[in-house]
């Protein structure tokens, strides 16, 4: 029977309450007593701190405590690195700085006020004083013999170096027949910049030795074991709970020292301590993203078969990692090939301390840059052999019988039809008669650009055997006597709208209305595990979870349903709030034999009261969306500007649970891997001072700059778990960024431009258009 | 993100403003939309002891003609200047300009008045004030003054209105028949204000050759300007593309024009130049048209 409800265009329940300013976020948390926090932070890339004076903030109006690194040392745990790599250099990790720091904005004190303005006010008289040490920003400089070293404990700025390799390259290396191409390419440093930025309350009771922290965080779960270790307190003793979190884009995949601090503060004084983050210091001191080096080489056919692909990669991780920052370029690494077969691959990761904010995932995470890397060099390939962007493309996708496609980078791609999508796209964009279109413009002296990216992306994260604190996740539904439904989830959504999909989950295995269901997460007393939100995962793995506890209630109802109805529990059928036989002739309402199973009246034997179910999903592997996007750009002769005409972009990620949210989640990811095209850079000067540390200087796209999308999806369901679903939170970032470059590069080839860096600022071009007007 | 300590002063009427401006001299300052200041004051840019808010003083919003001049009061929005009908007719060039400030939440907060008291060198208002010869009203307690738009803003964030001075109104001439105005600006990626913005205004004689010419520059300088070179070189000439194309290589002649990370000061340069004479060429077809 088709489903009522999945694949509908639902509204989303979070709406109403978000929409009209009634959600609450950890900043609208109001506790009594409750006092706040401000930090000192360096004004130093690299400094010997030879001492820190808090008197004149001691004394400042309002203030209750000044806690320095001095006093934290022992007591409070360091920021912890979750990343599982061989051989990876941890450096100490301090929550406050002591005796040194190594990046602008590192935290070095915290003043706890009884409120906002005056923890700041006093936080500003904190004199520190600073012995500069020699700045490194630029991570092949961090290499170079001679270097500062950010962390002499540790030798040099090498975190790790890590090299994955597959394949015969001695068969490749000496086949003369074959192209070599080289590229560098850079993936430029981002700030994910959410809408709301960090913040946390910390309450410490003394009286129950309880320690309950409502924190702007993707994953409270994780963040409460963590904390609990950092503080030593009884895990039981510690609650997490995610408000409403206005979103993350993976920078709230963390746990931050300011948390930790907060908490330290809240158990010393007895009292609630909110911290909320600024947004210069979001800009500062949130971890940032990408920041890669990439020099690539492949290996080409005359026919344009593409045999193999060398990478060496340059990760900046910044002065010291949080939670997964070593782990992000790696995963750059296990998707370099993107949609192709190329059957020989080596890539060299090598992570690199500087004095600058940590990266850390970023929507996307380590994706985005390897189909940076994959699709602007099957854009040259194409160019070097005189062939489509498209047709080459297709030359090289495996066939859909070749899944699952086992690939030497060690991963083995679920489902896929790479040609569908792209011959779609093709189809929806009007791509031959573009192509003309811009052979007409070009005679004309205008430069029009398309630009391809077919890309796949990793994720549903993830089978617990690759991820560092496990990949399942938890789900669970209860059925209340009066027949409405409860559903817990172990993710943390913080914007995508899963309230309303998990809602359609249940509903639709439960046979009831939407309305009936209600859907919680976020907070560990209320859901007893849970891993949270990253990775496209949640509803993949996290719906999967709701799918399974709702089928054991299902199962449980359909047993006591037939025992009332005198029919095979298989015959009963649950639709429209009832449970009832096909002919109809029999049926009980849905609350009926929820009340049944509650009051316990009658069960048939060997049946336990009560209606509450729970699951642990383990997916088995990740999933592998794909798509295929195509961006139209126009360049102005004059000034350089790029306008972005259109944007087309087929994706298929597996089943489509809610249209809109995809829709949704298609549209965001498209502007932020635009925005990394075109507008967006974090840029430190050499003195390690962040030169973007504003919002009038860092250029976060807005909706105004992009064209209508043109969206479509289609529907490649993956075997990894029942609901078909692969995930869809970073496809549009992960496909858009190369597509622009590749459109931009496409118009000037006339110019003969081969490469061009991100973001594409207008001067960039214009520089190269009055280069090319005076040859 | 937090400001510093300040006094907050809401005056009842234009004479205790001017009052409690004089009386607390370089301590005191206007708080009018707040859209320039307070982001000042949160970065801890600005941090003035006294707040006066003209919120009230709501007989400073206002748009009029008489005697062939439009008069905006100083309190005015921006978007309000944006939706007059009234400018849409006597004077286009003003709610063609409102409309590329910000967005919506700046044009219903933010003040013409406070714009040009700011004197911000990337805002919108002092190129349209300028290219229209416009004037600004001061008032202090004993005296009121109108200072033209050409000598109204000084140097970055600088103008020439005195310590204890309100800004109370501007004016500006009706557009006179055979006119043609334009505003073209290239938003900054980051901040939305202008990485170069050009006002401009054409007058056509009989035998439609440019009578004059007045443009606006900012975003380019340390603060707006008048391209006076520009306008002395079309003065009198035919509209040709040759003659547009020779007058506007003067837009950022004697500037020291700023450079940041997304434009150097050559760009912004030749960006000043190609803008100009868009405008002009966009002005012209207006003025055309009529
Ligand atoms: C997100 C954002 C985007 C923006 N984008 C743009 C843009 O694209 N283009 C643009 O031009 N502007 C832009 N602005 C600025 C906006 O237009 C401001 O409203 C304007 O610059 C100042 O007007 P205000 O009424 O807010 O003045 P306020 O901020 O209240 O005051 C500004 C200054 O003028 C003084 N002042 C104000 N009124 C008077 C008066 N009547 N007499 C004497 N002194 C006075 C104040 O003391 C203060 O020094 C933007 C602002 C924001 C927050």
């Amino acid at each position: 029977m088709p489903s009522t409800i999945l694949g509908k265009r639902i509204k989303r329940k979070e709406d109403p309450r978000l929409i009209q300013g009634r959600g609450h976020y950890v900043d609208d948390i109001k506790l009594d007593g409750m006092l706040h926090m401000a930090f000192a932070r360096s004004i130093h890339a690299h400094a010997r701190i030879k001492s820190v004076n808090v008197a004149a903030a001691r004394s400042s109006p309002g203030v209750v405590d000044v806690i320095t690194g001095e006093e934290i040392k022992g007591k409070l745990g360091l920021v912890p690195c979750a990343a599982g790599i061989e051989g990876l250099k941890v450096p100490d990790h301090p929550c406050l700085a002591t005796g040194k720091v190594c990046y602008v904005g590192e935290p070095i004190a915290a003043v706890v006020a009884t409120d906002r303005y005056l923890a700041r006010d006093a936080a500003d008289k904190i004199e520190v004083d600073y012995e500069p040490l020699p700045v490194v920003t630029d991570p092949e400089k961090a290499l170079q013999a001679g270097s500062t070293v950010i962390h002499p404990e540790l030798g040099d700025n090498v975190a790790f170096v890590a090299r994955l390799e597959g394949g015969d390259w001695k068969a490749v290396e000496s086949d003369s027949s074959l192209k070599v191409i080289k590229q560098r390419l850079i993936n430029q440093r981002l700030a994910p910049a959410s809408m709301e930025t960090r913040g946390v309350v910390a309450h410490y009771s003394p009286g129950e030795e309880t320690l309950t922290v409502w924190s702007s965080t993707q994953i409270p779960h994780i963040l409460k074991t963590q904390l609990a270790l950092m503080l030593g307190i009884d895990e039981p003793h510690c609650r997490v709970i995610a408000p409403e979190v206005g979103g993350g884009f993976g920078s709230k995949l963390n746990l931050y020292g300011e948390e930790g601090v907060a908490c330290y503060a809240s158990r010393k004084l007895g009292k609630p301590v909110k911290w909320i983050e600024s947004r210069r210091e979001n800009l500062l001191a949130t971890v940032h993203g990408r920041d890669q080096i990439n020099d690539v080489e492949v290996y080409v056919q005359p026919d344009g078969k593409v045999v193999g692909l060398k990478c060496w990669i340059i990760a900046d991780l910044g002065a010291y990692h949080q939670l997964l920052t070593p782990a992000i370029p790696t995963l750059t690494a296990l998707m370099i090939l993107g949609c192709y077969h190329i059957k020989n691959v080596f890539v060299e990761t090598k992570g690199v301390f500087t004095n600058k904010m940590a990266t850390d995932a970023y929507r996307g995470a380590g994706r985005p840059e390897a189909t940076y890397v994959i699709e602007r060099v099957m854009d040259m390939v194409a160019r070097e052999l005189n062939m489509d962007a498209a047709d080459l493309r297709m030359k090289n996708f495996p066939s859909p019988d070749e899944f699952p496609l086992d690939l030497p980078t060690g991963v083995t791609y679920d489902t896929a039809n790479y040609q569908k999508t792209l011959k779609r796209l093709l189809k929806i964009s009007g791509y031959s008669r573009l192509r003309k279109e811009q052979e007409k413009l070009r005679k004309q002296g205008k430069y029009l650009g398309l630009g391809l990216s077919t890309y796949v992306e990793i994720c549903a994260m993830g089978p617990s055997s690759r991820m560092p604190a496990g990949g399942w996740e938890f789900g669970a539904v209860k059925v209340e006597p009066t027949g409405k439904v409860m559903v817990l989830s172990g993710t943390s959504p913080h914007g995508q709208g899963e309230e309303t999909t998990f809602a359609q989950i249940a509903a639709d295995v439960l046979g009831i209305p939407f309305d009936d269901v209600t859907v919680y997460h976020g907070d560990t007393f209320q859901v007893p595990m849970g891993i949270g939100t990253f990775g496209s995962r949640t509803t993949a793995v996290g719906g999967t979870a709701i799918h399974n506890a709702a089928m054991q209630i299902r199962k449980k109802m359909a047993r006591i349903a037939s025992h009332k109805l005198g029919v095979k529990p298989g015959e009963l059928i649950f639709s429209e709030g009832k449970i009832h036989t096909r002919d109809g002739a029999k049926s009980m309402g849905f609350a009926e034999v929820a009340a049944e199973a509650i009051f316990a009246k009658q069960l048939p034997e060997g049946i336990e009261p009560g209606l509450a179910a729970h699951s642990f999903f383990e997916p088995s592997n990740y999933t592998f969306p794909f798509g295929a996007h195509l961006a139209v750009t126009e360049v102005d002769a004059e000034t350089g500007e790029i306008k972005l005409r259109n944007y087309y972009a087929v994706d298929d990620c597996g089943r489509v649970i809610n249209p809109m949210l995809v829709d949704g989640q298609i549209h965001g990811g498209l502007a932020q891997g635009i925005g990394q095209a075109l507008w967006e850079s974090h840029v430190y000067d050499e003195n390690g001072q962040l030169m973007t540390g504003t919002l009038m200087d860092y250029a976060v796209p807005k909706a105004h700059q992009f064209p209508w999308f043109e969206t479509e999806t289609m529907e490649t369901k993956t075997p990894i778990n029942p609901l078909g679903a692969k995930g869809v939170g970073e496809a549009g970032t992960i496909g858009s960024t190369p597509a622009i470059v590749n459109a931009v590069v496409d118009a000037l080839r006339p110019l003969g431009v081969r490469h061009l860096d991100m973001p594409l600022q207008p001067e960039k071009v214009w520089r190269i258009l009055k280069q090319h007007a005076t040859a | 993100m937090i400001p510093e300590p300040f006094e907050y002063h809401i005056p009842k009427n234009l004479e205790e403003a001017s009052r409690l401006l004089a009386q607390f001299g370089g301590e005191g300052k206007i708080l009018a939309g707040g859209h320039s200041l307070v982001p000042m004051m949160k970065l801890r840019l600005a941090a003035p002891k006294h707040l006066i808010d003209l919120g009230r003083l709501t007989d400073l919003k206002y748009i009029r003609e008489s005697d062939g001049r439009i008069e905006i009061g100083a309190l005015t929005t921006h978007f309000q200047i944006q939706s007059s009908s009234l400018l849409k007719e006597k004077c286009p060039l003003l709610p063609e300009t409102a409309r590329e400030i910000g967005d919506v939440q700046v044009r219903n907060k933010g003040t013409i008045g406070g714009s040009l008291a700011h004197s911000d060198p990337a805002a919108d208002w002092p190129a349209a004030i300028l290219a229209l010869a416009g004037e600004i009203q001061a008032r202090n307690v004993s005296s009121s003054r109108w200072i033209p738009a050409s000598e109204f803003f000084v140097d970055l964030l600088t103008t020439a209105l005195g310590g204890d001075e309100v800004l109370t109104a501007i004016r500006v001439p009706v557009a006179p028949p055979r006119s043609g105005h334009a505003y073209l600006k290239l938003h900054h990626p980051a901040s939305g204000y202008a990485m170069v913005g050009v006002a401009a205004q054409v007058l056509l004689n009989e035998a439609r050759h440019i009578e004059s010419a007045s443009v606006g520059v900012t975003g380019v300088g340390p603060k707006a300007y008048r391209a006076t070179a520009v306008e002395e070189a079309l003065r009198g000439k035919a509209p040709s593309r040759q003659n547009l194309e020779a007058a506007a290589a003067h837009a950022a002649e004697g500037i020291d024009v700023n450079s940041d990370l997304y434009a150097s000061a050559e760009y912004r340069s030749h960006l000043a130049q190609v803008y100009t004479r868009r405008a002009l060429e966009k002005a012209l077809e207006r003025a055309h048209g009529k």
